[in-house]
């Protein structure tokens, strides 16, 4: 035991529990398997010993231990390869794929929230050691509160309007609403179509939206939840039987046409309402600024 | 080269109409049609395409 027992263990402690707390299994059903916790727990817990440790060497001027942290860096990026890795070999067996944009997203954010715990057991430690316990404490739940916020991405509610519009056939073509989604030959798939089918339609609020939900990565992100939480009215060797979602080109709408097994129209559009708008799908156009070059 | 897609049957009821590599099913009505399509839909994992009334393909996406 030495005057710095209590901050590490201190450290160590919030960063864990930051850890437990950002890692929710929610419909996205990942990690819901007992092994991916522990690796994501036991990662947790070196991170927030790497973050705590840190300030205990350079008090002591061991300003080299700090390089530890690079390491650490090294070690995280390890983690998004393995949940890239993870997720795509997985993704060929789902029904409605994720797609790789939002794995890679998925990952991202697995990376990015080691870091947030090293944050938060660097300054923890560093406020119970330059201050006292009570300011750690403090500190401890603003970094609680801040994780949440830089965690939480917009909702495609943010950014579109989602209104449920009626799917129909022109001859072998279905559409939802006037967006033409694909050409369906069999009458006795049509029949299947217009019974377990829903369409929606979803409005660009702004310009810069556009490309955004144009994004073929966000259009799977889309397909997956919806087919994930109501669940989905196709099987192998069924392509016909496939969500799609194909875009109005005169004004950057999206039909989206899902089969669900669930034929619930409200809660369909809370899960579409509810859908992150993936970080790479963002794109920014009219930050681009409009020179006149006369 | 990786095939996106491909025309893997065609089924018609006119077969004057099609000609080319792929598998071509003449068949005398509309009902037969329908149902070699969605046979040869299910058997080829493909989608069953309506062209026009006496002409369906089978294409692999």
């Amino acid at each position: 035991m030495n005057e710095y027992t209590y901050p590490i263990i201190l450290g160590i402690l919030v960063g864990t529990a930051l850890r437990v707390f950002m890692l929710r299994t929610d419909y996205r059903q990942y990690p819901t398997y007992l092994h991916g916790k522990i690796i994501h727990l036991s990662l947790g817990f070196i991170a927030a010993a790497l973050g705590t440790i840190a300030i205990p060497s350079i008090m002591e001027k061991e300003f080299t231990a700090v390089t530890f942290l690079t390491l650490a860096a090294s070690q995280f990026r390890e983690v998004r390869n393995m949940e890239r890795n993870t997720l795509t070999e997985m993704d060929s067996y789902e029904l409605v794929p994720r797609g790789n944009t939002y794995i890679e997203g998925i990952a991202v954010a697995f990376e990015s929230r080691n870091y947030l715990v090293i944050f938060t057991s660097f300054v923890v430690t560093l406020c119970y050691l330059a201050l006292n316990v009570w300011v750690a404490l403090g500190a401890a739940v603003v970094c609680f509160l801040l994780s949440r916020v830089l965690m939480s991405g917009s909702k495609l509610s943010d950014i579109v309007t989602v209104e449920e519009k009626t799917i129909s056939f022109d001859g072998a073509g279905l559409y939802v609403d006037n967006i033409y989604i694909m050409n369906i030959g069999l009458p006795e798939r049509q029949e299947e179509i217009l019974k377990y089918g829903m369409g929606f339609v979803l409005t660009p609020k702004e310009f810069s939206v556009r490309s955004t939900i144009a994004n073929l990565g966000q259009r799977q992100a889309i397909l997956h939840d919806v087919s994930v939480t109501l669940g989905v009215f196709r099987d192998s060797g069924t392509p016909a039987l496939v969500p799609l979602i194909k875009r109005d080109l005169n004004d950057g709408r999206i039909g989206v046409f899902i089969l669900p097994q669930e034929k619930d129209s409200k809660r369909a559009k809370e899960i579409i309402e509810h859908v992150p708008v993936l970080e790479n799908a963002i794109q920014m156009p009219s930050r681009k600024g409009r020179r006149n070059h006369s | 080269m990786k095939m996106e897609k491909a025309i893997l049957a065609a089924v018609t009821t006119e077969d004057d109409r099609v000609h080319g590599s792929a598998a071509v099913f003449k068949c005398d009505t509309k009902e037969e049609m329908e149902a070699v399509a969605a046979n040869l839909e299910a058997i080829l994992d493909g989608i069953a395409h309506a062209l026009s009334d006496q002409l369906y393909i089978i294409v692999k996406h």
